[in-house]
């Protein structure tokens, strides 16, 4: 008997007022995968991580993560999830290592030792510890959102845009990061509107448009011109 | 932490206060009679009105960088979030409250004297009313456009008994009456007070949920 995915989407749709931003998205990713989904703006990437998230209620339709629904679980759902979303998710007032602190406390996780100290290490920001986060340019408040994911185990990580604002140290550390993350077992979400590295650590890309998934494909064997093209022809058919 | 640090908050209310305090100052004159029998009227005003700016900013911090979310993924038990609000929201008006009474006692002459144990005891059972509700209304009220509006909309209806038990007591008290002749408006307090936190801790977790 194959292994229920770590993510599984099926049928959901999600109305807003009159919009159907998706409509009938089916999507299952196993452990030690990742998933590229790419598609135009509006397509309806962030709502769809957002419902897998269980930070949005879907319509209609089911999401699972390790078996948890998204919406009668979301407990269970939670405690399994990574998410780095568009917002980093910290307070500006305080600094890097206080906002550190507050989340890992947040989410029951021990911050004694060089716990916090290892974790800013991992993306860079131990010299920048003790500022405060108003000052941060946008790329370390997202490596600052990135390093909460080394205080947590989560099996299942839900990335919008994550190399977006990161200069090239960041982005070869993260690439690490999701590829020790994936070969740990873990299943990977990642929306996205670039060819870059994204694609790199994918093993299959999903084209969002016109509120379903048009095209679910392996990535291996594509070259960024085929991606470019397909992602061109699968977004066009639709609009 | 964020407040003690940016005292944004803080400093709005002790403006706030002040100016309130000139306001009824000047428009009341130094007539003692008009004064003793709207004294605990305006104290109380004074209290709801600092206490609403206040409170009606508990959340906004969560807005910035989409903080709210990440209080949504915390697992566990939402009250704890709830609670420590209430908390940090009491701390704070309990500081405004207190430079607020100082103040009235110097603008307006009034003589506390033996009454200020039992006036301490209504104001801190009126303030922690007003918090659990306020920072439950709070909440509520984030993520909407109109929560400026909406907010104060919603609180003060519901703060009526919080509000009648106060005053009442408090103009007793200021009138040297004993304790004992206020019982029955400190249990009202008492009585609204655990009303609104058990709401407050039972409901929390659907409004964060949304």
């Amino acid at each position: 008997m194959a292994a229920v995915p770590l993510i599984r989407v099926v049928g959901l749709v999600r109305v807003f007022g009159a919009q159907r931003v998706l409509d009938g998205v089916d999507l299952d990713i196993a452990a030690g995968e990742a998933v590229a989904l790419l598609g135009p703006n509006g397509a309806g990437k962030t709502t769809l991580l957002k419902i897998v998230a269980t930070l949005l209620r879907p319509t209609r339709g089911t999401a699972t993560v390790a078996g948890h629904d998204c919406v009668r679980d979301a407990e269970s759902a939670r405690a399994v999830l990574g998410v780095v979303g568009h917002g980093a998710h910290v307070y500006e007032d305080l600094t890097a290592r206080e906002n550190l602190a507050f989340w890992a406390r947040l989410n029951g996780r021990p911050v004694g030792g060089d716990t916090l100290t290892d974790a800013l290490a991992d993306v860079d920001l131990d010299r920048h510890a003790d500022a405060r986060v108003r000052t941060f340019s946008a790329g370390m408040r997202r490596r600052l959102a990135l390093a909460r994911l080394g205080l947590t185990n989560p099996r299942v990580l839900l990335l919008d845009e994550p190399f977006a604002g990161l200069d090239q140290r960041a982005r070869k550390w993260l690439e690490g990061r999701l590829e020790a993350f994936k070969a740990g077992g873990g299943a990977l979400l990642m929306a996205t509107h670039s060819f870059g590295r994204e694609l790199g650590i994918s093993d299959r890309l999903a084209i969002l448009a016109g509120g379903r998934v048009t095209l679910d494909t392996p990535r291996a064997g594509l070259e960024s011109q085929d991606v470019q093209r397909l992602y061109a022809a699968y977004t066009e058919e639709v609009s | 932490m964020i407040e003690r640090r940016s005292k944004e908050t803080l400093n709005a209310l002790l403006f706030f206060s002040l100016a309130l305090l000139l306001v009824f100052q000047f428009a009341l004159g130094p007539d003692r009679e008009r004064l003793a029998s709207v004294l605990p009227g305006l104290l109380w005003l004074g209290f709801i009105l600092s206490g609403v700016l206040g409170l009606g900013r508990a959340f906004l911090v969560e807005r910035e960088n989409d903080c709210w979310e990440a209080l949504l993924l915390a697992p566990g038990d939402k009250s704890a979030i709830y609670l420590g609000k209430l908390v940090s929201s009491l701390a704070l008006m309990a500081l405004v409250e207190a430079l607020m009474l100082g103040l009235f006692v110097v603008f307006f002459n009034v003589e506390l004297g033996p009454a200020l144990p039992g006036l301490a005891l209504v104001i801190g059972l009126g303030t922690v009313g007003i918090a659990a509700v306020g920072t439950l209304f709070a909440a509520m009220t984030a993520q909407v456009r109109a929560r400026e509006l909406l907010f104060p909309v919603l609180l003060l209806p519901v703060l009526v008994p919080v509000l009648l038990g106060t005053v009442k007591a408090t103009e007793a008290l200021l009138l040297q009456e004993p304790l004992a002749a206020v019982a029955h408006w400190l249990k009202l307090l008492v009585a609204a007070d655990v009303v609104y936190l058990a709401v407050g801790l039972l409901t929390f977790d659907v409004i964060l949920e949304g």
